[in-house]
């Protein structure tokens, strides 16, 4: 029975691939997919440089969520008030509005206020700063604006990851002595990375692709010359220009694809990481026990 | 100058929300004194041991370790809980043994071991290292310091819990229902171990229900129920001939 299965899936697989270049039945070949542009665009000089700033923004926007997420996270479950609201707070705002306005908000920060001072609130202000530079930083804004984004749902990943952690472990650290901050660190923390790590891959690998939106706000920059912007961006100039739309889109999705390849490796290694000394549970194990559960059934 | 008694409570009063599970505890521990509390569960006897290194905060009476009010400071007739670091630091002079053992699943036994001598009481990593090494050998794991807790038994690991907690060179160790979790068989190694360094002189407070090690080891036994002290004395005549019928009925569910 499961053979035959296999044997469905498998040519329908087979056969969903060789559409994109045959055209069963009527003995020609399937020409739409334009597969030599493809190779040709695959390793084009404005792609490479997009995937460089797709890497670029996705790593420096998951640095800042990431270090936020913990900082909130660690103020959320902090004893006083202050930290506790303020945290709930940034994380109702930056998780409720859409990431698009937000960027825009960030982009348009120098229109908004075109000096920032440092200051006493609705006093004295000590030093002025022209926001002129920032207005043309294309990875300053984007950075802030997507890791301040970001940090919102990576602090509820790391409160749940937290939260995970048995009390006996607060309970055995304190009782060692170790204050707050120490327990958190070496006890709480690493035990919780088991949980924060998988959510957190997911995060970035949508991020990955979240990073095709800053182009399309914050407008093109140059590197070397040659304008460009993240992948996506990449795309969109080349196929605005000679409207191979789809083949264009496959090279940048086919760069996606291998990015998030590089990703699920990376994830695959830090899990293991972060697993030891628990026990793990392999899927093959999963699988065993389930079929154990579902044979006690009484039938 | 050393205080007369190492722990000695005074009228403990503790509630939870409405409910009152102490309900003035009075009891003093000399040093190199072992004392174990028993008393059926929901007792408050749990509760009153975790006072002891201010897991749990009192809300009435006084609790002294070595002359000291663990977590809080005397300013005239007021107690003011202390700062984390200052609390902490009472608790560095504390041990703890749990019933579910709490021992730090991400690092080796090794490193469960050494990791608050190092980064608590800042001690050389060497001289850390050398005495938990000779700490694992003394509960009868020398073998076990690269170890996971994952991979250890039960009893292994509260054995490593104690050394765990030996390892800070507490003043006094405290131990919640040590062997409760634990397969009948392996209740032994942990009694042994806890025999052993009972006979060694260091001051202990046992919470337990094994009335066997009581009666051997324990120099005074306190018998508690709904939160307040019902019989206490040497173990050989509380728990041999019990004077109220609450403790010959808790004996008798026991024995």
């Amino acid at each position: 029975m499961s053979w035959a299965i296999a044997a469905i899936v498998v040519a329908m697989f087979v056969h969903t691939l060789f559409s994109t270049t045959t055209r069963f039945g009527q003995n020609g070949t399937q020409p739409r997919f334009e597969w030599h542009l493809i190779f040709q665009y695959l390793f084009n000089r404005v792609f490479v440089f997009g995937a460089f700033i797709t890497i670029i923004l996705t790593a420096a926007a998951m640095i800042v969520g990431v270090a936020l997420g913990i900082g909130l996270a660690s103020m959320r479950l902090s004893k006083f008030g202050v930290f506790r609201v303020s945290a709930a707070l940034y994380v109702w705002f930056f998780r409720g509005t859409p990431v698009w306005t937000q960027l825009v908000f960030w982009g348009n920060l120098a229109y908004l206020y075109p000096t920032i001072s440092v200051g006493f609130p609705f006093m004295h202000s000590f030093e002025s700063w022209s926001m002129n530079s920032f207005e043309t930083n294309f990875f300053l804004v984007a950075i802030i604006a997507l890791g301040l984004n970001e940090g919102a749902y990576m602090a509820e990943i790391v409160r749940g990851g937290i939260l995970v952690v048995d009390h006996g472990q607060v309970e055995a650290a304190s009782s060692l002595g170790m204050g707050r901050a120490l327990a958190f660190r070496r006890i709480i923390l690493p035990q919780a990375m088991r949980s924060i790590i998988p959510p957190t891959g997911n995060e970035t690998i949508s991020m990955l692709k979240t990073t095709a939106l800053v182009a399309p706000v914050l407008g093109a920059v140059s590197i070397l010359g040659i304008k460009t912007g993240d992948l996506n961006e990449a795309a969109l100039n080349i196929y605005s220009s000679n409207y191979h739309t789809i083949p264009v889109l496959m090279v940048a999705a086919l760069w996606y694809l291998f990015l998030t390849s590089i990703l699920s490796v990376a994830q695959y290694f830090i899990e293991r990481h972060y697993g030891r000394g628990f026990v793990t549970t392999s899927h093959k194990r999963v699988r065993r026990s389930l079929r154990a559960t579902i044979q006690e059934v009484p039938r | 100058m050393s205080a007369p008694h190492l722990v000695e409570a005074r009228q403990v009063h503790k509630h939870f929300g409405r409910l009152e599970v102490l309900k003035g505890i009075n009891l003093t521990v000399e040093r190199g004194e072992v004392t174990c509390l028993l008393g059926p569960s929901g007792s408050g006897k749990s509760t009153f041991l975790r006072c002891i290194n201010h897991l749990e905060k009192i809300d009435g009476g006084e609790l002294l370790v070595d002359g000291q009010h663990v977590g809080y400071q005397r300013k005239g007739n007021k107690l003011y809980e202390l700062s984390d670091a200052r609390i902490s630091r009472h608790r560095a002079e504390i041990g703890m043994v749990f019933q579910r053992f709490n021992l730090f699943p991400h690092l080796t036994v090794l490193e469960n071991i050494t990791l608050a001598p190092t980064k608590v009481l800042n001690q050389g990593s060497s001289v850390v290292v050398a005495r938990a090494l000779a700490l694992l050998d003394r509960v009868g794991l020398a073998d076990k310091a690269g170890s996971y807790p994952s991979q250890l038994s039960g009893g292994q690991q509260q054995r490593v819990a104690i050394a765990r907690a030996l390892c800070m060179e507490p003043k006094l160790l405290l131990f919640d229902e040590p062997t409760s979790a634990l397969d009948p068989e392996l209740v032994g190694d942990v009694l042994d171990v806890m025999k052993s360094l009972a006979n060694d002189g260091m001051t202990m407070i046992v919470v337990t229900h094994e009335i066997g090690f009581a009666r051997e080891v324990a120099d005074t036994a306190y018998f508690m129920d709904h939160g307040v002290i019902v019989e206490s004395g040497k173990p050989q005549d509380v728990l041999v001939n019990p004077r109220t019928d609450r403790l010959r009925e808790f004996l008798g569910q026991v024995l």
